[in-house]
């Protein structure tokens, strides 16, 4: 049995998933290396769940932008069902406006915050 | 840093459910930072990631009302922001190649980890990162949401549009490549 066969099922194993045949188990029994790479399987998940722990930042006015996203998505949708289709196109306008000047005030806003974070 | 949402994330989402949008608003804020990590990590790309984050926002904000009580705010988040980054890298790659220097070149930003883990992780974590970085979106996608966010195999099949046994194969393959990155082999081949 080659080493580098095995290798896939070893990495199946290693967060209990899966479990090796009776042929694989012997051979791993055995072997120093399939050993060293289960502990290396080991090292790597950990180090993957690690990263869980980690938040990035994302840079500033994508908040802004998230809201004023939904914002406009809500104006549409309440637009849609008061005039069930009429005049769309003119008040979808208004709303994209309202969204604008929506998302200028939060960016203002996240800014402000950020600075006095820093400071 | 505290959050600023002064409600609990299950008063947030019932109000919101019952059409409160100033309590979808305190949700995004209060979980923005957390699906923008998920979306970096899945696309390697902070422009993708942003555009990935809009739309899972938008998706959810239109599906609360199919959002069952029971299942976490976060996890049905995140199963959105999975769906729509291999959406998103799907049709990105049939427009333009992926960048892997400029991804690669994106600080993450971590103020808050503790010294004695960054001394003895920060070599492994870094080489991680990079060899996530180096993956096919496709493996990347699976080892992330498995190994990272631990979500159930069904619902990363589910949201990838792939097969269970997929899903796990591409898993499994995304682990030996991750470790052959990580740990390369002095010996050659041999067989024991
Ligand atoms: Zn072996």
């Amino acid at each position: 049995m080659l080493c580098e066969e095995l290798s896939e099922a070893l990495a199946a194993t290693v967060d209990g998933d899966a479990r090796l045949g009776r042929a694989e188990r012997r051979h791993v029994e055995r072997c120093l290396r399939c050993q060293a790479e289960v502990v290396q399987y080991r090292k790597l998940l950990r180090a993957m769940r690690q990263l869980r722990t980690e938040v990035i930042e994302p840079a500033p006015g994508l908040l802004a932008e998230i809201l004023a996203g939904i914002e406009e998505a809500g104006e549409r949708h309440a637009i849609r069902s008061v005039l069930s289709g009429r005049r769309i196109a003119y008040l979808g306008g208004l709303a994209a406006a309202t969204a604008a000047g929506a998302a200028g005030a939060l960016v203002f806003a996240t800014r402000s915050r950020r600075t006095r974070l820093a400071g | 840093m505290p959050r600023e949402s002064a409600r609990d994330v299950s008063e947030l989402v019932a109000a919101a459910r019952d059409g409160d949008r100033s309590a979808f608003e305190e949700l995004v804020r209060a979980t923005h930072a957390d699906t923008y990590t998920l979306a970096y990590r899945l696309t390697g790309d902070e422009e993708d990631a942003r555009d990935v984050v809009q739309e899972a926002y938008l998706r959810a904000y239109r599906g609360l009302r199919r959002f069952r009580g029971d299942a976490q705010f976060t996890t049905w988040m995140y199963r959105i922001t999975a769906n729509c980054a291999a959406t998103h890298l799907g049709r990105r790659s049939r427009h333009r190649h992926h960048d892997l220097d400029e991804a690669a070149s994106v600080p993450d930003g971590h103020p808050d980890r503790d010294p004695q883990l960054r001394a003895d992780g920060d070599d492994l974590r870094d080489r991680l990162l990079a060899a996530l970085d180096g993956l096919p979106p496709r493996l990347r996608a699976v080892v992330v949401l498995r190994d990272v966010y631990e979500l159930p195999h069904e619902a990363i099949a589910a949201e990838l549009g792939i097969s269970e046994s997929a899903a796990k194969v591409r898993l499994h393959r995304a682990r030996k490549k991750l470790r052959d990155e990580l740990f390369p082999r002095r010996e050659g081949r041999r067989a024991v």
